[in-house]
């Protein structure tokens, strides 16, 4: 009996070291830091992980998933970096802004992916959003101001000039004005611009393009967004829709909005992340912007301006206000 | 750990040796509890970074970083000596509004220096690879900080710095200004966070709104675990023992976050860094209650 015993442990520490073995040998280490703990960051962390296994990388089977937190601290995300860089990991991968900088000042060797940062070349993690050099490439959380101009054609049918009314004082705003412009004249769509610098004065700045313009775009802007209800109630007059930069917009009388949550922002990391590990170069990775698929839209808005909304936005929308 | 993990770790721990020297002098030597710290260590990033990328030359904007922390120490001193605002509360507000002025002097909460000269720069070139290079200059400009300090601390000036944490009425009589003292104190104090904060920005190419939080926490754990593990009355023993105790808490958060296999998750970094801090700091003395405790009975003194 002890004789039975002892050799059924033989093998079975046998099995257990030959499957250690043979996994270890395909498995893809994953090291994440991220800066702070809050449900954004830990949807996108989530998404990267979920993302990544529907991809074949499991954690426990081919995946090693190691994960710190910096609890908030930009000093301890340095310690982070350097630990993760001394591991030696097939990829990092920075969420937010600070993270993804200690990670970047840490190694020029190991690629790095970040996630969940606004301004990737102000932040100096790369110089070329198209072609990156070295070893960083990553996706920012920009709003999508591209699918926002489709979005706005989808819905005005012979759309030829959009209306914005934004402040210049906000750097979000600005950047994503600069996006909206480029945007539009690939499309040949003119834009017509009017800047508010106080919530008080949007509604004078609608009002004096309301006339000219077929839609109007309320950007991811402060100012704009403490006075949505002003810009709102200016195109209901003119009978005109607002487009919203932000999916909140929608429950303040925009018409509709695209945008996504940070879920989906963590399964398009995981993409980067996958064609890394199947050695894609860094350069052939061009950083992007996250896309939404979050379509929010306000019926009750549409109809009060006489707008038929497509049904293909309809059966797409995520989201319905009645 | 790794050899990479472990120098980084090191560099860290001497950067923020000049943090616990700061909390040292204003903790220890002037008995002022201090929260400025928190508000002058970002500074000296905000500052040193915004130079930079303005075109000043590094150490001319490390100096510029440690003048404006130096000046966050003389607002606290103003508050409290001039106002007589309580020095905890005086120094609670300095941060708070060293916070605003902080993204005032970026304009937006964080800049990046990656590929901008720093101090390290020059020396960057050649065989020495970037890790070890960054290491030897913070370990140099450390040990002339440490030197300075007890240079001060042992001259017949630094006797009166010394008297006013220890007996201000003292000080008074002999026709000391105490007044002058707390200035130059958290000035000086100060100014030594500010330095860090620039070294910090410069060694990680990043300065950011949020590094100051917790500042003074780390700093007051560096000098009480130092000076609880290397104990002495002489000032030289006193100034290592803040370093090395900045060293050791740096040591304590890396064995944290490789802390994973009992079972700790990321979100227990603080909770296993306390821990085992405290178990730093509660050793000693169970050593010496074994020691003698179980030959002498309790102890008397």
């Amino acid at each position: 009996m002890k004789g039975f015993k002892v050799g059924t442990l033989f093998w079975v520490i046998a099995l257990l070291f030959l499957g250690a073995v043979s996994t270890y040998a395909q498995t893809y280490k994953v090291a994440v830091s991220q800066i702070v703990e809050h449900p954004a960051l830990d949807a996108t962390r989530q998404g990267l992980l979920d993302g990544l296994k529907a991809k074949g990388f499991e954690e426990g089977i081919n995946l090693e998933f190691i994960y710190q937190t910096a609890q908030g601290n930009p000093a301890i995300a340095v310690q982070i970096a350097k630990q993760f860089v001394g591991e030696k990991p097939d990829v990092l991968v920075g969420i937010a802004t600070p993270t993804a900088q200690a990670l970047v000042a840490s190694t020029r060797t190991i690629p790095i992916v970040f996630t969940a940062v606004t301004d990737p070349v102000g932040a100096k993690l790369v110089k070329n959003i198209e072609r990156p050099e070295g070893n960083v490439t990553g996706l920012s959380d920009l709003a999508p101001v591209s699918q926002h101009v489709d979005l706005m054609q989808e819905l005005v049918s012979d759309l030829k000039v959009i209306g914005v009314v934004y402040n210049p004082g906000e750097a979000n705003a600005v950047s994503a004005i600069e996006l909206l412009k480029s945007a539009a004249s690939k499309k040949n769509l003119q834009v017509i611009e009017a800047t508010a610098l106080k919530s008080s004065d949007v509604q004078a700045a609608a009002r004096i393009i309301a006339s000219k313009v077929q839609v109007i775009y309320a950007p991811v802007d402060n100012t704009i967004a403490s006075a949505i209800d002003a810009l709102v109630g200016v195109c209901n007059q003119a009978k005109i829709p607002v487009v919203g930069g932000s999916t909140s917009f929608v429950e303040s009388g925009a018409v509709a909005s695209l945008g996504f949550d940070y879920y989906q922002v963590g399964l398009q990391t995981a993409d980067y992340v996958e064609a890394i590990l199947n050695g894609k170069a860094i350069s052939e990775i061009p950083v992007s912007f996250a896309k939404g698929s979050d379509l929010f839209l306000n019926l009750k808005a549409a109809e009060s301006l006489g707008i038929i909304i497509p049904a293909s936005m309809l059966e797409r929308a995520t989201n319905l206000k009645k | 750990m790794s050899l990479f993990a472990f120098l980084g770790t090191l560099e860290i721990g001497l950067i923020y040796g000049l943090v616990a020297l700061g909390v040292f002098l204003t903790f220890r030597i002037l008995d002022f509890p201090d929260l400025t710290v928190d508000g002058s260590f970002p500074m000296g990033g905000a500052v040193a970074a915004t130079a930079i990328i303005a075109g000043v030359n590094p150490w001319l904007a490390t100096i510029l970083a440690m003048a404006c922390g130096a000046l966050c120490g003389l607002v606290t001193a103003f508050l409290a000596v001039r106002c007589g605002i309580l020095h905890l509360l005086a120094s609670i507000l300095t941060m708070i509004a060293a916070f605003s002025v902080n993204i005032r002097i970026m304009g937006r909460p964080n800049i990046a220096l990656l590929g901008e000269a720093t101090i390290f720069t020059p020396f960057e070139q050649g065989i020495f690879d970037q890790l070890h290079v960054h290491l030897a200059i913070v370990f140099l400009l450390v040990l002339f900080s440490a030197l300075f300090i007890i240079r001060l601390l042992t001259s017949d000036f630094g006797l009166g710095l010394r008297a006013t944490g220890v007996n201000d009425r003292m000080v008074a009589a002999q026709g000391g200004n105490i007044g002058f003292f707390t200035y130059f104190g958290l000035a000086l104090s100060n100014g030594f966070v500010g330095f860090a904060g620039a070294l910090f920005a410069q060694s990680n190419s990043f300065a950011d709104v949020t590094s100051g939080v917790g500042t003074i926490v780390v700093g007051l754990a560096a000098v009480i675990l130092g000076q609880t593990l290397l104990t002495g009355n002489r000032i030289w023993i006193a100034v290592v023992a803040v370093i090395v105790g900045s060293i050791l808490y740096r040591l304590a958060v890396a064995f944290a976050l490789s802390s994973g296999m009992f079972g700790m998750q990321a979100s227990d970094l603080n909770l296993v860094t306390a821990a085992l801090v405290a178990i730093a700091l509660i050793a000693p003395k169970m050593k010496g209650k074994i020691r003698f405790g179980s030959l002498r009975g309790p102890s008397t003194t």
